[in-house]
């Protein structure tokens, strides 16, 4: 029987906590809200305890935090328009870059697998993609705008340098950079949502995506490539992303996040319901029709809407979730 | 504000009368679990953001657009501009959306609509209203928040 057993519960933000981030290790993790502080957070004994408090860096609410891949960074996204960089090159945690260029709120940051790229989104429509210029250095690469709505999430391939966003226009647009210009543009639309696009999930393989809505669905998105056997129609020799499941009825409110295991394969949501859902692939799923099982709620999560959900990287089942109720939890999966 | 309103002349409606207070009121033994009408007169007296009338006068809320689940801790709420371009309604249903965020528990999940039909923007309006991510940056808004507070500032 699947169970999701609750380990410990973090309190120490005031008011809503929007985002958890583990560090590329498993051991630490960071976590932001409306309170405008970064906490980061580590185990002592059998405890998650507070260890370092950022303060100023912004100066109103921060929607999200990533840990670059090497673990030395931590990038911050907030509604005053700027991302901030921290590293503790000095021995402490410290500030010491700010990205400026958002018109207004920035909603979400990401790392490429490389580390040397950043990518940031907005409510200006706009997504940006900064290079690691130098040390504390971040050049503006590309600024694009594909979409005509806020843009709610970027989220980077696991291996390769494709971005993907999701806005408020409903879509999920991917992005990589031509090599002949070295200019970033839009290379595929994925269309079927039929409200607001919260979040998105790439697989291990970063051949398949799930993205979650308002809609109360969520979708798996397959690439198809040039060539491909399936005999999918490939123009322009840039991939085809097709829908090629929708699990609905099961969420009763908006999904305002989604997380992939790549060691599990397990799929989570955190829902406007304070419910944490899972699913797991069955076994005789078809690849061009993928079925998915839901084989886990947690009901009561949160006594709020569950703001986000995001499994320990080193694939131990932990997972972290964090709610408008103002408090982080720390759950372990066990099938 | 120098901007003439949008509807220069509202039809307006009588107000209604106080709740009558029941017996059970005052009866601790009884649980008292939120209704309409109390939703209702939570809303009630909000000001128009255009006239020196409550929305309940202008007829763009009633208690007939109100639901409540107390079970499923769910607040429904309708409201009905005064005119179909009317360019207040986001800042109408966002004092409305503030006002019960306030007064109410925080396990209530508030949805705040525009009823049916009743604006040509309706279903733009309705997505804003929802995306609570959207609503807290407004709310960080000094100007704005100073807004609502005169709205929902009750005598």
């Amino acid at each position: 029987m699947s169970k999701l057993e609750l380990v410990q519960t973090l309190t120490g933000h005031k008011g809503i906590v929007w985002n958890v981030s583990w560090h590329p290790q498993g051991k630490i993790f960071a976590s932001c809200g409306e309170d405008k502080t970064i906490k980061l957070w580590s185990k002592e004994g059998q405890q998650w305890t507070i260890k370092t408090v950022l303060v100023d860096g912004h100066q109103r609410t921060i929607r999200e935090v990533a840990w670059s891949p090497c673990g030395n960074y931590l990038a911050s996204a907030s509604f005053d328009a700027t991302t901030a960089i921290w590293d503790k090159k000095s021995g402490q945690f410290e500030c010491n870059a700010a990205l400026e260029g958002h018109e207004n709120e920035v909603k979400s940051v990401a790392w490429s697998p490389s580390g040397q790229l950043l990518a940031t989104c907005g409510r200006d429509k706009s997504v940006w993609v900064w290079e690691v210029a130098g040390d504390d250095e971040y050049e503006c690469e590309s600024v694009l705008n594909a979409h005509h709505q806020d843009v709610k999430k970027v989220a980077w391939h696991p291996s390769l340098d494709i971005l993907a966003s999701a806005s408020y226009d409903n879509s999920v647009k991917l992005y990589k950079e031509d090599p002949s210009d070295n200019d970033w543009s839009c290379i595929a639309t994925l269309q079927s949502h039929e409200s607001t696009v919260w979040s998105l999930t790439f697989d291990k393989t970063g051949e398949r995506l799930a993205t979650c809505s308002d809609d109360k669905t969520v979708k798996i998105w397959r690439e198809y490539k040039p060539d491909n056997q399936e005999g999918v129609i490939v123009t322009d020799r840039e991939s085809v992303w097709k829908c090629v499941c929708t699990l609905s009825g099961f969420h009763t409110r908006c999904i305002y996040d989604i997380t992939w295991c790549h060691h599990t394969g397990l799929l989570a949501t955190a829902c406007g319901d304070d419910i944490i859902r899972i699913f797991k692939e069955s076994e005789t799923s078809d690849p061009n029709a993928p079925t998915f099982d839901l084989i886990c709620t947690k009901l009561n999560a949160h006594t709020q809407d569950v703001n986000c959900v995001t499994w320990n990287p080193t694939g131990n089942k932990e997972m972290l979730s964090c709610s408008d109720d103002g408090e982080i939890k720390l759950w372990s999966y066990t099938e | 504000m120098t901007k003439t309103a949008d509807n220069v002349n509202p039809n307006v409606y009588e107000k209604g009368s106080e709740r009558e207070k029941l017996a059970t009121d005052y009866d601790d033994e009884v649980e008292d679990l939120f209704d309409e009408r109390e939703i209702f007169d939570l809303i009630r007296n909000i000001n128009d953001p255009e006239h020196p009338l409550t929305l309940e006068e202008l007829r763009v809320v009633e208690e007939s657009n109100i639901k409540v689940d107390n079970k499923a801790n769910i607040v429904y709420v309708t409201f009905t501009p005064t005119i179909p371009h009317c360019s207040m309604a986001t800042l109408i249903g966002l004092s409305i959306r503030v006002r019960l965020l306030r007064a109410l528990p925080s396990r209530f999940k508030v949805t705040v609509e525009v009823s049916e039909g009743t604006h040509v923007s309706e279903q733009a309006v309705n997505k804003q209203l929802a995306d609570k991510e959207r609503i807290a940056a407004a709310l960080e808004n000094k100007n704005l928040v100073q807004i609502i507070n005169q709205c929902i500032a009750t005598v």
